[in-house]
C-alpha cells in the first residue's frame, strides 16, 4: 500500500525513535531528581491538616489575618489569596492535638461577618489511609489493565503500554513537583484519568500494528510499526485536539478547585498523545515483536468468533 | 447497503426518547422550601398538612404551595425570607414530633414525576453542606465491656464466696482463689452463666485464673456501640433540622454523616461530637472540702467535683439519677432570666429522685456536667488517642420541697449553652465517644460558584469541540456533534434515573467523556477517509470504515472502562465522583457514537448514489 497516494503523511517516527530515547531519558531523568530532591506539595488530603476557604467583602488583608494567627499560636500556618483578592485560603499544618474544632475556634477568631466558603479537616490517620487508597488504585488499574491488555494482544504490547503509562505517569507527577503544585485527592484522580487516556492512544496504535502485521506478507517490524503510527496519526492529534480544548476550557472556566485536577490532565493529554507515538511502540520494537507473534492471537480469535 | 432496518432505527428513536424524557427534569429550577417530617415513627399526615397551613394562614405568611412529597410535607415559597421566617414559626407551634428542615425542592410538572422524572441529586459541593466523617472511640467500647464483666464476674462469684480477688489487668480479668477446689468450682460458673468470657491460654497458674472477652463478644459489643451511637447521631441531626441527612456506617468502627444545606456547621460539629450528660448528686455537707484538699485524704464516700470556675466541693459518690433517665429536656429562661433547662425523667428516675428529694429535704443537690472527649495527636509519627474526661458542677441548689420526675436545673451560662445541653440530653447520649477526624465543609456562596463554573466549563468546552468537528468533518462532524449531544443528554438522564450524585469532579469526568467521545466518531472517519482512497465504492468505505474501527473503539474504551471500574471501587469522595461519570460516558458514548451516528449516516447517504462524501 501506498501511503502517499493516500494523502497521508509520512514520516519517520521509528527512525527517530533514538532521539526520542534521549528526549523521554532527560524528561525522566530531571522528573525523578525533582521527584526524590524535593517531592510533591502533598495537600492536606495526605499530609492531614486543616483548610479554610474564607470570602471577605473587600479586599482582604493578609498580614492581619497571618498576625492574628501568630498571636494565637497556630503552628505552620500558611496564608494566601485563592482566586482573588477577596478570598483567602488558609492552611494549617496538623496541630499537636488535631480536632476538627481547630477551624470553628479560627473563624470564630478571625471575627464576624465572614463568608465561611469551604472548611476541610483531615485526621492524621485519615490522610495516611488516603495515601495507601490511592496508590493501592493505582497499582490495581495498572494490574489490570496489564491483564487485559496481555489477553487482547500480546505480553510485549501489555509490557509496551505499562511502559508508555510508567513514563507518562512519572513525567506528570515530574512537572507537579518541579512547580510545587498542590497534589490533592482530585490530582490524583486526574493522573488516573491520564493513565486511561494514554493507554487508549496506544492501544489504538498497538490495534493498528497487529491489523498491518497480518495484512502484509512483509517481515520487518519497523516498516510495519511505522506505517501503523502513520495511518493513526491524524486521529491521534484530533482526539488529543479535543480533549485538550475541553480541558482548557475547564482549566481556565472550571474554578480554582478544579484547576490543578485540569492542569494535571492537560500535562498528562501531551505527554500521553507522545507516548503513544513514540515510547509505547519503541518499546515493543526493542522487546523484539513479529509476524508470528501476532498469529496465535488471531487463531484464539477466530475459535471465538466461532462458536454460536 | 447502509441500511437499518425499520424496527432498528424505531428502538433507537424510542431509546432516545425515553433518555430525552428523564433527561428533562433538570431543566426545571429548585423551589425554597420547608420540609416537615416526623421523627421516629411517627408519619405526617392530613391534619397535620392543614394545622401548617392554618399556622402560616395566620401569621400571614407568603407560600406558593403545600403538599405530601414523599412521606413528607413541603411547603414551597417564592423568597428566602418568607422561608426562613416560616421555619421560625412552624419550630415554635410544632412539637418534637416533627422534625422541621429547609431544603430545596426541584420543580417537575405533575405529570413528569408521575412517571418517575426526577432531577439529578447534587453532592455538597454544588449545593453546600458538611461531611463528617466520625470515628467511634473502639478502645473505651472495650474499656467499658471489661468493666461490665468485671461487675458480673464479682457477681457471679459472690454467692459462694469463690474468689479471693478480683482485678483488671489491661483487657483482663485476673481473679485469684484460695484453694484449687474453688477455682474448679468457679470455673463451672463461669463456663455456665458467663460463657463470653474465656480463660486465656497460659494464663492459669495454681491459684490464678486470666479470663477475657471472646473475640465474638467483643465485636458484638463493638457492632452494638456503633449501631447504638448511629441511632443518638439520627436523633441529633433530626433536632438540628436538616433535609435529607445521610448517616451510614462505613467500616467497623466509623460513621458518616452529611448534612445538606447547613448554614451553621459549627453548631453541628458542636452538637454531633458532643458526649455529654448529667449526674445528680448529692453534695457531702458533713465534711469540708478544705480540709480534705489540705490533708490530701477524701472522706470515704465522696469525692471532689469543681465548678466551672474553680471552687471545689464535695460530692457523694452515690449517683441519685443520670441523663440515661431523660425523657424529655427543652430549655427556656427561668423567673430570674437566666437560661435554664427543664426536665422531665422516666419512671425509674423520677422514683429515685422523689426518695432522695424526701429524704434530704434542705440539703443541696448538684448537677454534675459530664464531657468525654477523644482527640488524635501525632507523637513521634504515630497517631495516638487522647481521652480526656471534663465533670464540672454546673449548679449545687438546697432542696426546697420534694419533687419528682419533673424539675428545672439552672447555672448554665448562656441561652446557648441551654439549648445544646437541652438537644443532646433530648438525643440521648453516645454510647460510646466519637471523634471527627474528617470534615469537608461547602458553604452555600462556593456551592453556587461551583454549579455555575461547572456549567460554564461544560458549555464551552462542548461548544469548542462542535466547531471543531463541524470544521474538520463538515456533514460528518455536524453528525458527530448530534450524536456527542445525545451522548450529554443521555449521561444527565442516567445520573438522573439513577439518581447517583453530581459533584464538581463528576462535571470533571463529564467534560472529559465529552472530549473523549468524539474520539470514537474520529477512529470512524479517520478509517471511512482511507477506506475510501483504496475503495472506490463510497458505501462501501463506509459500511468498512464503521467495521473495522469498532473493535479499535471497543479495544480502547474496555481498557478505560478497567481504570474508571478501579477508580471507583478503591477511590473516595472526589475520586468516586469522577469515575462515575466517566463510566457512564464511556459506555452511553459507545451508544451514540457508534450506533446513533450509524442511523444518522444511513438515513443520509444509505442506499443512495452518493458522488462524494461531505467528510
Amino acid at each position: 500500500m501506498n501511503l502517499r497516494s493516500l494523502n497521508i503523511p509520512v514520516i519517520d517516527f521509528v527512525g527517530k525513535r533514538k532521539f526520542a530515547l534521549i528526549f523521554s531519558a532527560i524528561l525522566l531523568i530531571v522528573s525523578i531528581a525533582s521527584l526524590g530532591l524535593q517531592g510533591l506539595k502533598f495537600g492536606i488530603d495526605f499530609t492531614g491538616g486543616t483548610l479554610i476557604e474564607l470570602g471577605y467583602e473587600k479586599t482582604a488583608d493578609l498580614e492581619i489575618i497571618r498576625s492574628k494567627l501568630a498571636t494565637a499560636e497556630y503552628e505552620g500556618a500558611n496564608v494566601q489569596y485563592f482566586g482573588s483578592d477577596t478570598e483567602v485560603l488558609i492552611q494549617l499544618e496538623p496541630q499537636a492535638t488535631s480536632s476538627a474544632k481547630l477551624s470553628s475556634s479560627i473563624i470564630r477568631m478571625l471575627g464576624e461577618g465572614i463568608d465561611v466558603r469551604r472548611v476541610e479537616f483531615v485526621g492524621p490517620k485519615v490522610g495516611e489511609e488516603l495515601t495507601n487508597d490511592g496508590g493501592l488504585a493505582m497499582l490495581y488499574a495498572i494490574i489490570g489493565i496489564l491483564i487485559y491488555v496481555a489477553f487482547r494482544f500480546e505480553y510485549r504490547f501489555a509490557l509496551g503500554s505499562i511502559a508508555a503509562i510508567i513514563h507518562d505517569v512519572i513525567i506528570t507527577l515530574g512537572v507537579f513537583s518541579i512547580l510545587q503544585i498542590e497534589f490533592d485527592l482530585t490530582v490524583l484522580a486526574a493522573i488516573l484519568a491520564v493513565i486511561g487516556y494514554s493507554l487508549n492512544d496506544t492501544i489504538v496504535v498497538f490495534d493498528r500494528i497487529r491489523e498491518n502485521f497480518l495484512a502484509t506478507r512483509h517481515v520487518e517490524p519497523e516498516p510495519i510499526v511505522n506505517e501503523a503510527l502513520n495511518q493513526t496519526l491524524s486521529r491521534t492529534l484530533m482526539t488529543s485536539l479535543t480533549t485538550l480544548l475541553v480541558l482548557l476550557a475547564l482549566f481556565y472556566l472550571g474554578g480554582e478547585v478544579i484547576n490543578s485536577f485540569a492542569g494535571a490532565l492537560i500535562i498528562g493529554v501531551i505527554i500521553g498523545t507522545y507516548s503513544s507515538i513514540y515510547v509505547a511502540s519503541s518499546m515493543i520494537l526493542a522487546l523484539g515483536i513479529s509476524k508470528e507473534d501476532m498469529l496465535p492471537s488471531e487463531k484464539e480469535k477466530k475459535e471465538i468468533d466461532a462458536r454460536p | 447497503m447502509n441500511h437499518y432496518a425499520a424496527w432498528k432505527n424505531i428502538l433507537i428513536v424510542f431509546f432516545l426518547f425515553i433518555l430525552g424524557l428523564y433527561a428533562l427534569p433538570n431543566l426545571y429550577g429548585s423551589d425554597l422550601a420547608i420540609q416537615i417530617s416526623g421523627t421516629g415513627d411517627y408519619d405526617v399526615n392530613q391534619r397535620d398538612l392543614d394545622k401548617i397551613n392554618d399556622t402560616l394562614s395566620d401569621n400571614e405568611v407568603d407560600f406558593k404551595s403545600i403538599s405530601f412529597e414523599n412521606e413528607n410535607i413541603l411547603v414551597r415559597f417564592s423568597d428566602s425570607q418568607s422561608q426562613l421566617s416560616s421555619k421560625a414559626i412552624l419550630k415554635d407551634s410544632l412539637t418534637r414530633n416533627y422534625v422541621v428542615a429547609l431544603n430545596l425542592a426541584p420543580s417537575i410538572p405533575q405529570w413528569l414525576s408521575g412517571v418517575g422524572g426526577k432531577a439529578m441529586s447534587l453532592g455538597l459541593d454544588l449545593r453546600g453542606g458538611v461531611h463528617f466523617l466520625l470515628e467511634v472511640d473502639m478502645e473505651a467500647v472495650t474499656k467499658m465491656a471489661v468493666d461490665r464483666y468485671y461487675n458480673e464476674l464479682r457477681a457471679a462469684l459472690r454467692k459462694d464466696k469463690l474468689y479471693k480477688k478480683i482485678r483488671k489487668e489491661e483487657n483482663l480479668l485476673i481473679v485469684s482463689f484460695k484453694s484449687e477446689e474453688f477455682k474448679n468450682e468457679a470455673k463451672k460458673v463461669i463456663k455456665k452463666d458467663l460463657p463470653d468470657l474465656v480463660i486465656v491460654d497460659g494464663s492459669e497458674l495454681e491459684l490464678e485464673l486470666g479470663l477475657e472477652i471472646s473475640a465474638s463478644a467483643q465485636s458484638a459489643a463493638k457492632l452494638s456501640a456503633l449501631k447504638q451511637n448511629i441511632t443518638t447521631l439520627r436523633n441529633r441531626v433530626n433536632e438540628l433540622g436538616v433535609a435529607e441527612p445521610i448517616i451510614q456506617q462505613q467500616g467497623a468502627e466509623r460513621i458518616v454523616v452529611q448534612l445538606p444545606g447547613v448554614q451553621d456547621t459549627a453548631r453541628a460539629k458542636e452538637i454531633l461530637g458532643a458526649v455529654a450528660t448529667i449526674e445528680f448528686r448529692m453534695v457531702d455537707e458533713k465534711n469540708d472540702v478544705q480540709t480534705a484538699i489540705q490533708s490530701g485524704k477524701t472522706p470515704a464516700g465522696s469525692k471532689i467535683y469543681k465548678f466551672k470556675d474553680g471552687r471545689p466541693l464535695l460530692l457523694k459518690t452515690n449517683v441519685i439519677t443520670t441523663g440515661e433517665n431523660i425523657v424529655d429536656a427543652s430549655s427556656s429562661m427561668d423567673e430570674n432570666n437566666q437560661p435554664s433547662v427543664s426536665i422531665v425523667l422516666d419512671s425509674s428516675g423520677g422514683r429515685s429522685m422523689l426518695d432522695t428529694t424526701k429524704e434530704f429535704l434542705g440539703y443541696r443537690m448538684a448537677v454534675v456536667f459530664i464531657e468525654n472527649q477523644v482527640e488524635t495527636a501525632m507523637e513521634d509519627g504515630v497517631a495516638v488517642k487522647k481521652r480526656s474526661k471534663t465533670q464540672d458542677i454546673i449548679n449545687a441548689a438546697t432542696i426546697q420541697g420534694t419533687f419528682s420526675n419533673r424539675f428545672q436545673i439552672t447555672g448554665l451560662d448562656s441561652a446557648r449553652e441551654a439549648t445544646n445541653l437541652a438537644l443532646l440530653l433530648r438525643a440521648g447520649s453516645l454510647s460510646a465517644p466519637v471523634e471527627i477526624i474528617e470534615e469537608r465543609t461547602i458553604g452555600p456562596s462556593l456551592g453556587a460558584d461551583n454549579i455555575q463554573k461547572g456549567l460554564i466549563s461544560v458549555l464551552v468546552g462542548f461548544a469548542l469541540v462542535l466547531v471543531f468537528m463541524a470544521w474538520r468533518y463538515r456533514v460528518f462532524g455536524l453528525v458527530a456533534n448530534l450524536a456527542l449531544t445525545l451522548n450529554l443528554i443521555t449521561i444527565i438522564s442516567i445520573l438522573s434515573l439513577i439518581q447517583a450524585t453530581l459533584t464538581l469532579p463528576g462535571i470533571a469526568g463529564i467534560v472529559l467523556t465529552v472530549g473523549m467521545a468524539v474520539d470514537a466518531n474520529v477512529l470512524i472517519f479517520e478509517r471511512i477517509k482511507e477506506e475510501m482512497h483504496s475503495n472506490k465504492n463510497i458505501q462501501k468505505a463506509i459500511s468498512l470504515g464503521y467495521e473495522k474501527a469498532l473493535l479499535t473503539i471497543a479495544d480502547a474504551n474496555i481498557t478505560t472502562l478497567i481504570a474508571s471500574i478501579v477508580l471507583f471501587s478503591f477511590g473516595t469522595g472526589p475520586i468516586k465522583g469522577f469515575a462515575v461519570t466517566l463510566t457512564i460516558g464511556i459506555i452511553t458514548s459507545m451508544f451514540t457514537a457508534i450506533i446513533v451516528s450509524r442511523a444518522i449516516i444511513n438515513l443520509i447517504y444509505g442506499g443512495k448514489k452518493v458522488e462524494e462524501l461531505a467528510i
